[in-house]
């Protein structure tokens, strides 16, 4: 089958996923995929860049090898320094916290061994309280947007939608943090962007997906068809290839970021960036489908009105022969189209275009 | 039907070529300037990050006052360094503030150990004083040996000179010319107890002043006021802890005996003098009173640098960054190729599903892209906004981001041609929808980009204010261009006929699909 008829036999739920219906295999990978993030957490713990920890950075326009570098290093007076060669023109030396007057000897004396102007060599120095100071602000930020998004959610949506995104928030961040814990990439304020604008895209996707719930839920206790875990995964399986595509569309620059920043760069903001953004937009796609909605269902079949419906549904489904009578049971079976066609406010009668109706 | 679908697609396409034709205007004003600011990590130069901390031992939280003031006192010793381009800005407030300096080039010598000096505020009672100019020695006098002239005194590099003794300072301080580059910066140590050549902030004024007789952390309170009788201009007023106040008073006596200038006293603050009023009279009470032709700007600063010296802010180097300029092209060259590379995989990728709705949407972002371009060409010379790597990695990030908002669109168009809406219908349907999905995501972006911005500082800051800035972009685009070019898309008859490279094709849209199909039928 062409991938635009499975997006067409999905729109109309002659295709369908249980995405709902599933949701323990989703929320087992999810909580393999955390507990492997948490043991790099607290195991290997995160490389922080000098930023968090305070320390000098000074990168060399040079070809030197890096056991030659070392020496150099060594023979301007620090002994304990991290040296990567950074392209092939490239190196850069990490030291431990040197003052200011310190720095200036040490760029002099490493520009003579080096053969380089001293004017060439790029240095960055940090105070180790720094670090400790954005970390705080970000951590505050990220409070403060939780505490707005969780006020406009619930007013745009409901409480229950604002709690599920927040859950998924909180499960991408938690899953980036994790990457950067396993991979040892080194954590730097670029990185922190990064996982700031996680927030912002990964709500946007879940917007979009809770939006598409909403329109299909609206009315939903009016009648009964359909039950609200069916309707929803309605609403997923709807917005499927919508999903697909605005994560691919999403990625696409995010890769090239990704792509020229390792590549070409090596090494600096683009790189740092780009990874927090990859990892986080992938995890926000997964999660807004996998995990927003289901636990928004869980929480809504826990409202009396919502499992009154599902009964409602379950009873008219057994007088009609299509279910067996077995107790209270919320069905996740897979629905017929037209019973949601017939549902809610998409009842208009088809029209045709003019062209058309001469034809027939 | 909503307003929107009466809205006429004409209209708004002419309203968004007049917000584009008034924002070209506004980047490419005559006579200004018509590129990018770039930030320090695009094209290299040093960047000091200051943390403002109470000195130890004073008690106290810093206020909004202070931090102001020490910012001047920074601009002051980075302007008097000589350095074009400098700036000084202040990024968050009370505990959290942070000052930011940017210099043009790598590692100018001294400029981090002259930034953190921590700023002295004294009272010097003034021993010579003179025009900022060198002064020719009186050919005639008889004292004066002929072998030494006045040009064979070193001129002084850096102010303030200290000496044990004046006499030491004299001699410089006739050939000192306070206008000579690099002298008005301030910053140097400054030894209370000391004799000091220095000059008035301005430069218009040479001193040679005696040892401190009341140090800064002595004044308890100073205020800019009116005189109670109206007349005359504003006057600043001050007081005294107990131990400033009986320095005042012997002082007082017996400077107010003696003739100009030695009745007068210099306020030197950070090395320079700010203000050298004299004393009329002896001062008793531990309030004194500083009048003159002051404007009422003049008085509040003055008071502001009193009240500044009682509480001394330290200054912790947070973070110095110095790029070369060859760096800084690299990361430039390497950005914007990140972004080509990536709005070519989006147009492609757009092109290849949406097909001719795909160029709506190619057309969208590049007028997108513009609007970016010129808004920061625009602020960086109107609100001083710089374009960093973060920034440029920001506004890559928004392509995707924008299309998103495309694709959204695109999809429900394609859902209600699915329910068997005609094109053109289709087209208004899908935007009722889409737009209250694309309002509510993009507020949440936008949430995000703010509450980054005020919490934030450096480069966050940069990448919040774009991503703000493509954000609104995204939906002034999707409003008023892409929604009217689709509608306009909707109604010809070729995208009617559902051919399959209008992207919308009716055929290909409930192919697969028993359920479709049926009912189409």
């Amino acid at each position: 089958m062409k991938f635009n008829e499975v997006g067409n036999r999905l729109y109309t739920g002659e295709t369908s996923i249980d995405f709902v219906g599933r949701r323990k295999l989703w929320y087992f990978i999810s909580f393999i995929i955390i507990a492997v993030a948490a043991f790099g957490l607290f195991g290997r713990g995160l490389n922080l860049g000098i930023e968090f920890k305070g320390g000098a950075k000074f990168n060399v326009p040079s070809v030197t090898s890096v056991e030659d570098a070392r020496n150099i290093v060594k023979n301007a007076g620090v002994e304990t320094s991290v040296i990567i060669a950074v392209g092939n023109e490239r190196l850069e030396i990490q030291t431990p916290p040197l003052d200011e007057t310190e720095i200036e000897t040490f760029i002099s004396k490493i520009a003579t061994d080096f053969k380089v102007e001293p004017g060439l060599i790029t240095t960055q120095s940090v105070g180790p309280s720094w670090g400790a100071d954005i970390t705080r602000q970000a951590l505050i930020g990220l409070g403060v947007f939780v505490l707005l998004v969780i006020l406009f959610l619930t007013a745009y949506f409901e409480l229950r939608m604002a709690a599920a995104a927040i859950v998924a928030l909180l499960h991408d961040l938690l899953i980036t943090i994790g990457v950067y814990a396993i991979t040892g990439f080194e954590v730097t304020p670029a990185t922190v962007i990064g996982v700031l604008t996680i927030l912002g895209y990964s709500l946007y996707d879940t917007v979009v997906v809770f939006d598409k719930v909403k329109e299909n839920t609206r009315g939903i206790i009016a009648q009964s068809r359909l039950n609200y875990r069916e309707s929803s995964n309605l609403a997923l399986n709807q917005t499927l290839i919508r999903s697909i595509n605005t994560s691919i569309v999403a990625l696409l620059p995010v890769a090239a970021i990704l792509i020229v920043g390792v590549g070409i760069l090596q090494a600096g903001t683009l790189k740092d960036l780009a990874l927090a953004l990859f990892v986080g937009i992938a995890a926000g796609t997964y999660s807004s489908i996998f995990i927003a909605t289901p636990i928004l269902v869980q929480l809504k079949e826990r409202q009396p009105e919502i499992q009154a419906l599902a009964r409602r549904v379950h009873a008219r489904r057994v007088n009609a022969g299509v279910d067996g009578p077995e107790g209270m049971k919320i069905t996740g079976s897979p629905i017929l189209a037209n019973q949601l066609m017939q549902a809610g406010p998409r009842t208009q009668p088809k029209r045709f275009t003019r062209s058309k109706r001469k034809k027939s | 039907m909503s307003a929107a679908n009466r809205a006429r697609p004409g209209r708004l396409l002419i309203l968004i070529t007049l917000v584009l034709g008034a924002t070209i205007l506004w980047a490419f004003w005559p006579g200004a300037s018509h590129e990018a600011r770039l930030g320090l990590d695009l094209r290299g130069g040093t960047q000091v990050i200051l943390t403002p901390e109470l000195a130890p031992g004073t008690e106290g939280v810093l206020t909004q006052d202070q931090i102001n003031q020490t910012v001047e006192i920074i601009r002051q010793r980075v302007n008097g360094f000589g350095v074009a381009e400098a700036e000084v800005t202040v990024q968050g407030s009370g505990a959290n503030a942070a000052i930011v300096v940017t210099v043009p080039g790598v590692n100018p010598e001294g400029i981090t150990n002259l930034l953190k000096q921590t700023a002295r505020l004294d009272f010097r009672a003034v021993l010579a004083a003179g025009n900022g100019i060198e002064i020719a020695v009186p050919s005639a006098s008889p004292s004066a040996s002929p072998s030494v002239s006045p040009k064979a005194v070193v001129q002084p590099t850096e102010l303030p000179i200290q000496a044990a003794t004046s006499d030491e300072l004299y001699e410089q301080y006739l050939s000192l010319n306070c206008f000579t580059p690099g002298l008005l910066q301030g910053g140097r140590a400054d030894d209370p107890t000391k004799y000091m050549l220095t000059c008035s902030k301005d430069g218009f004024e040479k001193f040679v002043l005696a040892p401190a007789f009341i140090t800064g952390d002595q004044v308890s309170d100073s205020q800019a006021s009116l005189p109670q009788q109206g007349a005359g201009g504003w006057m600043v007023t001050l007081d005294f802890d107990s131990q400033g106040a009986t320095k005042l008073s012997e002082a007082s006596i017996t400077l107010s005996k003696l003739p100009s200038p030695q009745n007068r006293f210099g306020i030197v603050l950070d090395g320079l003098v700010v203000s050298a009023p004299f004393f009329s009279e002896p001062i008793l009470g531990g309030k004194a009173q500083i009048e003159g032709s002051f404007k009422a700007e003049e008085a509040k600063q003055l008071s502001q640098v009193l009240r500044y010296g009682a509480l001394p802010v330290t200054l912790n180097i947070a973070e110095s960054t110095s790029i070369s300029p060859t760096l800084g092209q690299d990361q430039l060259s390497a950005g914007l190729l990140a972004g080509a590379i990536g709005l070519i995989l989006v147009v492609i990728y757009l092109l290849i599903y949406y097909r001719a709705l795909g160029f709506v949407a190619v057309f969208s972002l590049i007028v997108a892209a513009g609007f970016l371009w010129l808004l920061i060409i625009a602020l960086g010379r109107s609100i001083g906004f710089t374009l960093t790597l973060a920034g440029i990695a920001g506004a890559i990030v928004a392509i995707g981001i924008t299309a998103d908002s495309f694709v959204v669109y695109f999809e429900r168009i394609r859902d209600e041609i699915r329910d068997g809406k005609s094109l053109r219908v289709a087209t208004e349907l899908a935007w009722v929808r889409a737009r209250r999905t694309l309002l509510a995501a993009d507020f949440v972006s936008l949430l995000a980009a703010v509450v980054l911005y005020a919490l934030s500082v450096g480069s966050v800051r940069g990448f919040a204010f774009t991503l703000g800035l493509t954000t609104v972009i995204d939906v002034l685009v999707a409003f008023w261009f892409t929604h009217p070019l689709v509608t306009y898309f909707g109604k010809s008859s070729w995208a009617e006929s559902g051919g399959i490279l209008t992207g919308v094709s009716r055929k290909r849209l409930i192919a697969g699909s028993t359920i479709l199909n049926g009912s189409d039928k």
